[in-house]
């Protein structure tokens, strides 16, 4: 599932009743993104965090070229929601592997690395077309051990990007399924079809093969692969 | 090595490439000894198998002696002879493990190809076009399994290649074809196609208590093996309406079930047959199901109809109304050929069956081209080929 909305990522006030709200669609069974409509994945996450956490996200004025730019829809950012269910792996295993974010790369084709900086902050770097690179940094909004993880880019990123990644058991005998939904949205300025430049012309594609690549590692072991096989040509 | 490689539609060569190498943890290399060329690959042969790139390796039918092992492959040594199942399956996912080998999860890199065609992606195959993985196949001198600590199947000494090869895939599919049917005392089965897997699919189901057998073709060579080797009736399709013929053997009352073991290229008869062929040839149709619809109407009611000949794509006037109203059973897919390798080996070695009767070509690798012809146009009355690299 991918889709666009016209939002761009800001921090919005909570009350007790939108964590809530917020926190059954991201622990539910229902489509994320559906549920989502017109908020930021963003803001529904920092919604989720509520009050008592210790995020000290952006809060600065929007500056004119971005309210021009909201203004004209030119903002759309990209948003994909994928799931597949692992056998024979508790959700604990599952967090604990992903939790270390340096372990990405190894099913994230597109990543070329992530580094650890603290327990909530990491840096990114992605492979873009024709050679170059895009980081940035970022930052657990919010967490729930063996379930839950959801971060967000930090300040003045190049690319404005928040998702959440969950752990939740099938029923008897089915394993645990995986769902990450993830926001990439433009930075002041750039519009959408650049972002898209940025992470490849597919995001949905791109999240959904690197699920399966997880899935491969985390079943079978290895991922399978037909690079360097010799062919007539 | 030396290779079978596609170069497009009735463009098979016999290619130099690179060795294979071991690429993940539970890789073997395998030197192949004997590997046939397959009533499926004639639809690549034919140019009707999407995704296929020139210069692609062919061929899933092989076996051979293991030469390298990847570091996680326990239950091999090298120098073992073994068999290897056409379909790549990872032996861990919820599919490998309810014995649906030809379903696996993890063994296609392609699978979000797939995915926008079919929903979910089975498991990949040898040789067969990058939808289904894009793995080197087997009709070289080495091949790269993925997956060997569950897949290839040691021989025991003693019996020939040609007593085993089939293991790989025409065995347990006509085999699974004839499984597929729910064969009760006194049951009548019809098989459309007496090629290989045809053939297979005639004695699995005596083996599995049919009364009687009832095999339909066109072609002197085939029918005739249907009927002395295998025991079957035969219709040539050419001379009589199988339909017709079906009913009148059958007492009126249809066979219990039904087996189409020719797929997506049938050959059909007058205006119907025409329709397809044109269809087909401009692409408005993938598959020319005429044995599908022949089989629904011939099927006695409450019947099943199992289909062991592939089917890729999208299928044109298929009488549904016949289908419900009959109250019929459909089964079909890949062979899930891992679960029947131990089963069927054990048949081979008390005798029950000795699949190298259909063998009627011994070729050196480097005639694959001139395999692939007379197989394809029946000529030298050739109904199997198997190429020694």
């Amino acid at each position: 599932m991918e889709q666009a909305s016209s939002n761009t990522p800001e921090q919005e006030a909570t009350s007790l009743s939108e964590t809530e709200r917020w926190g059954s669609l991201i622990t539910g069974g229902a489509m994320v993104l559906t549920g989502l409509s017109q908020r930021s994945l963003r803001g529904a996450l920092l919604a989720l965090a509520g009050g008592s956490l210790a995020y000290h996200g952006a809060t600065s004025q929007k500056s004119l070229t971005q309210q021009v730019t909201e203004a004209t829809g030119l903002d759309k950012s990209i948003r994909v929601e994928k799931t597949v269910t692992i056998l024979n792996k508790s959700p604990e295993e599952l967090y604990r592997f992903w939790r270390n974010f340096e372990n990405l790369p190894t099913f994230m084709k597109h990543l070329k690395s992530v580094t650890v900086l603290d327990n909530n902050r990491s840096h990114w770097v992605a492979n873009a077309p024709v050679g170059n690179t895009v980081e940035w940094d970022a930052e657990i909004i919010t967490e729930q051990e063996n379930h839950l993880i959801a971060w967000t880019s930090v300040d003045d990123a190049q690319i404005d990007h928040s998702g959440f990644v969950r752990f939740q058991l099938a029923p008897p005998g089915r394993g645990t399924e995986v769902k990450v939904v993830m926001e990439y949205s433009p930075p002041a300025g750039i519009v959408g079809a650049t972002v898209a430049k940025l992470f490849g012309e597919e995001p949905e594609q791109q999240i959904g093969d690197s699920l399966a690549r997880f899935k491969m590692f985390m079943e079978a072991g290895e991922i399978a692969t037909t690079d360097g096989q010799p062919a007539g040509r | 090595m030396k290779a079978v490689c596609w170069h497009g539609a009735h463009d098979m060569r016999v290619d130099t490439v690179d060795d294979p190498k071991l690429t993940n943890p539970r890789d073997a290399i395998i030197k192949i000894t004997s590997t046939a060329i397959c009533g499926s690959d004639l639809h690549m042969y034919n140019g009707f198998i999407p995704t296929m790139q020139p210069g692609d390796i062919v061929g899933h039918e092989f076996m051979g002696e293991v030469v390298e092992l990847g570091r996680d492959v326990k239950n091999l040594k090298v120098g073992d002879r073994v068999i290897v199942p056409f379909p790549i399956s990872c032996g861990h996912c919820f599919f490998c493990q309810r014995d649906l080998w030809s379903l696996c999860d993890n063994s296609n890199p392609n699978a979000p190809m797939v995915e926008k065609l079919y929903g979910h992606s089975p498991a990949a195959l040898f040789g067969y076009s990058h939808l289904f993985g894009g793995y080197a196949g087997g009709q070289a001198e080495y091949v790269r399994v993925p997956f060997a600590d569950v897949g290839p199947m040691k021989v025991p000494d003693g019996l020939t290649d040609d007593q085993v090869l089939f293991l790989t895939d025409i065995l347990p599919t006509g085999y699974m074809a004839a499984e597929n049917c729910n064969i009760q005392p006194g049951d009548i089965v019809a098989i459309w196609g007496c090629g290989p897997v045809g053939q297979f699919a005639i004695q699995s189901a005596f083996l599995l208590g049919a009364e009687r057998v009832i095999a339909i073709d066109r072609i002197p060579e085939r029918l005739q093996l249907a009927k002395e080797k295998c025991g079957a009736e035969v219709i040539n399709y050419e001379e009589i309406d199988p339909g017709e013929a079906l009913k009148e053997m059958t007492g009126g009352r249809g066979p219990d079930a039904c087996i189409d073991a020719v797929g997506l290229e049938a050959h059909g008869m007058g205006l119907e047959g025409f329709y397809d062929k044109v269809k087909q040839s401009v692409r408005l149709e993938t598959d020319r199901p005429n044995v599908f619809r022949q089989a629904i109407v011939a099927c006695r009611k409450g019947g099943t109809v199992s289909l062991a000949g592939v089917y890729g794509g999208f299928l044109d006037k298929i009488p549904m109304g016949a289908a419900f109203n009959k109250g019929l059973t459909f089964k079909m897919g890949q062979t899930h050929v891992h679960k029947y390798l131990r089963p069927l080996l054990n048949r081979i070695q008390a005798g029950e069956i000795d699949p190298s009767f259909i063998i009627t070509h011994h070729l050196p690798l480097e005639a694959a081209p001139h395999g692939y012809d007379i197989f394809k146009n029946k000529k030298e009355e050739c109904i199997k080929v198997v190429l020694k690299p």
